[in-house]
């Protein structure tokens, strides 16, 4: 693939790309509680961008700040190059789709998607046509004469979705869009609403606390923690290479050693744990002084265990006991004691259908723990 | 000793409904007996309801106490909306706390003390600027009005809490101006709120007798204060066919809310078994 090409799906490597949101140096306080800390973001035109936090991160309030219900206490943001700091809600070229859905409850399913239009001002054939283009997009078609509270989770979702959109909106953004429905439904709308974004060419701005949503859906992800942003990047990058210890636990789970550097060359770093002297061998390079304190992290699925010792011995090997085993169905968890009784986390996908009550390894049986140079990550903070 | 306690139980629901009604139904009976002394039954008679209905005194203290009631539950709830609406929409401005003290006074304020404070204005106005030059129909829909509303306030406060505050974001996000959005979401979303409040002002207002005897003036009897002062010169027959008359009024009323109330009930289940469904048919088709 050409440079040009990658950056058109990638417009955040490109240096000359104009991004479609741009915001600087946005704060928002309540009183003594700083919800957003002097962040700046860049979201470019046709991205599903999802801001990811646990409750209190600030997320909610920055796309609140976004669609302009609330107003920030310093900072800028610009929508399609224009600054919106002044600009009421209700002028704002950005649409959102609530959490609870807010679905007038006193208005039909057609009234309710109708009513953006008819506040714009439009001729009632034509908004007539609009709701109803929209209503089969979302295959509600039927339904357009029901009450919200006639319809089931699934359905109301949708309706929401379709008078957000129906505006045609420059942005369209969603707090917890998925929050509210059951675990299958979830995942089925998950890629109903990722199709709906590749069509529409809009742009979305996606709030969560759920990473397993947030790497499906989008292109990147901004995880936040205290109104600050922790790192952004694309879902893969965010869980193979996170750059800070938050991150890399917050998404997926995973295992830290922390160890200092005994080792730093331009091709590889050898670090040593603290606890005992295993090692850590990772195959790049790292900006640190030799002995300085960093973390190894892990993910548990990049761990083999195996009952037989390696063949000779080296870096990224470690023993322990079995001490806890969970069945999941399409994989299998392992929780390992090692010998300094620190506990590792180890996932095993079951590719084939074990006999009843047989594992890889058993409850408290010795186990030798191995993974590659590139499946650990070092951390210096 | 299941069968014993039920059987206790049943018994103290008869003894706490018959306490309850029974003095209703002897006043009921009484209204029809034909003997002029309250006490002492003199055979079944309409007598009393014909000679109520003769009476145009008793007419006059009925069209009072409904113009009262009415005009004061209109006002009561005008005014305990946007009461209503400033303390819970408005976020923490500055005398928030005393305003909603102020509000909820008349609520726990003895009437005495209300009807007591009101004449003294009444007083103090009429011979400072002339206004209300007699006391009456102005007087105490103005007396009703200053506690009624705070009910109302009450009611809608509580409305307001319980509604999702992203309805009116939700609209403001769409392109509704702020007045827009109060035509077009928070009120109909208050309209149930605002005619409980508007029904409860006007019962509030038929029922005192406290405060609209003090504020009244010669010639000004509503309803209550032309019973009470009938009933203070001894117990009379035609005052009992008032009660019933008044009684059942109140019971047809009841009846008819909790028909409207079942009705909703069943309607709020046919929708969500019409939800339900939906969803079940979704899935299937999958």
């Amino acid at each position: 693939m050409s440079q040009a090409a990658e950056t058109v799906d990638r417009p955040w490597l490109d240096a000359d790309a104009q991004p479609f949101i741009k915001i600087r140096g946005m704060t928002k306080r309540f009183g003594d509680f700083t919800a957003v800390d002097n962040v700046d973001l860049d979201i470019y035109k046709g991205e599903l961008f999802s801001l990811l936090g646990g409750s209190g991160c600030g997320k909610s309030t920055l796309l609140r700040m976004m669609a302009g219900f609330e107003s920030p206490t310093a900072g800028t943001v610009h929508i399609d190059g224009t600054l919106m700091n002044e600009i009421p809600a209700y002028e704002r070229p950005v649409n959102m789709m609530f959490q609870s859905y807010a679905l007038f409850p006193h208005m039909t399913v057609a009234k309710n998607v109708a009513y953006g239009l008819v506040r714009d001002g439009l001729g009632k054939s034509e908004v007539t046509k609009r709701v109803d283009e929209m209503l089969d997009m979302v295959e509600l078609g039927d339904f357009s004469k029901r009450k919200p509270h006639q319809l089931s989770g699934g359905q109301q979702q949708r309706v929401a979705l379709a008078r957000a959109l129906v505006k045609r909106p420059k942005v369209l953004l969603l707090d917890e869009p998925l929050g509210a429905l059951d675990k299958r439904l979830r995942e089925q709308t998950q890629f109903e609403l990722m199709n709906l974004q590749e069509e529409l060419g809009v742009t979305f701005v996606v709030v969560t606390h759920d990473q397993e949503e947030a790497m499906t859906l989008s292109t990147r992800i901004a995880v936040m923690d205290q109104g600050k942003f922790m790192q952004i990047g694309t879902p893969t990058e965010i869980y193979e290479t996170p750059d800070s210890r938050h991150v890399a636990s917050f998404i997926g789970s995973t295992n830290i050693f922390q160890g200092f550097v005994v080792e730093n060359k331009p091709d590889h770093v050898l670090v040593q744990s603290r606890r005992d002297d295993s090692l850590f061998y990772i195959d790049h390079g790292l900006d640190v002084q030799e002995n300085a304190k960093v973390w190894v992290a892990i993910r548990p699925e990049k761990i083999r265990l195996s009952k037989t010792p390696p063949k000779k011995a080296g870096p990224n090997q470690l023993s322990g006991i079995v001490q806890d085993i969970g069945y999941l169905g399409r994989m299998s968890t392992y929780k390992v004691k090692l010998t300094n009784d620190k506990i590792v986390e180890i996932t095993h996908p079951n590719q084939v259908r074990p006999k009843s009550g047989e594992h890889l390894a058993d409850w408290e049986e010795k186990v030798y723990l191995s993974w590659e140079p590139t499946s650990a990550v070092v951390l210096t903070k | 000793m299941q069968k014993k306690r039920s059987t206790f139980l049943f018994s103290m629901l008869c003894f706490g409904l018959a306490f309850l009604y029974v003095p209703i139904f002897i006043l009921i009976i009484y209204s029809f007996n034909y003997s002029k002394l309250v006490p002492i039954w003199g055979g079944w008679s309409t007598r009393w309801y014909t000679k109520l209905f003769e009476s145009p005194e008793v007419w006059e203290a009925v069209m009072l106490s409904l113009k009262i009631a009415f005009v004061n539950a209109c006002f009561a709830t005008l005014l305990g909306s946007l009461a209503g609406l400033a303390l819970v929409r408005f976020g923490r401005f500055k005398g928030r706390t005393l305003f909603s003290g102020m509000i909820s006074a008349p609520l726990v304020m003895p009437e005495v003390i209300t009807g007591l404070s009101l004449l003294l204005l009444f007083i103090t106005l009429s011979q400072l600027i002339g206004w209300p030059s007699a006391r009456g129909f102005t007087t105490i829909t103005i007396a009703h009005i200053t506690f009624s509303m705070a009910y109302v306030a009450v009611i809608i406060q509580s409305r307001l809490s319980g509604m999702d505050e992203s309805l009116e974001d939700a609209a403001l996000d769409l392109g509704a101006k702020p007045f827009r959005v109060l035509l077009d979401i928070t009120l109909p979303i208050l309209a149930p709120g605002m005619l409980a409040g508007w029904l409860l002002a006007f019962t509030l207002s038929l029922d005192d007798l406290v405060i609209a005897s003090f504020v009244t003036g010669p010639g000004s009897n509503t309803l209550p204060i032309l019973i009470y002062s009938r009933i203070r010169l001894g117990l009379r027959p035609d005052i009992n066919a008032l009660a019933t008359i008044m009684i059942v009024t109140v019971a047809i009323g009841v009846l008819l809310a909790a028909w409207i109330m079942w009705r909703q009930d069943k309607q709020r289940q046919r929708d969500r078994k019409l939800a339900a469904g939906d969803s079940l048919k979704h899935d299937l088709d999958d």
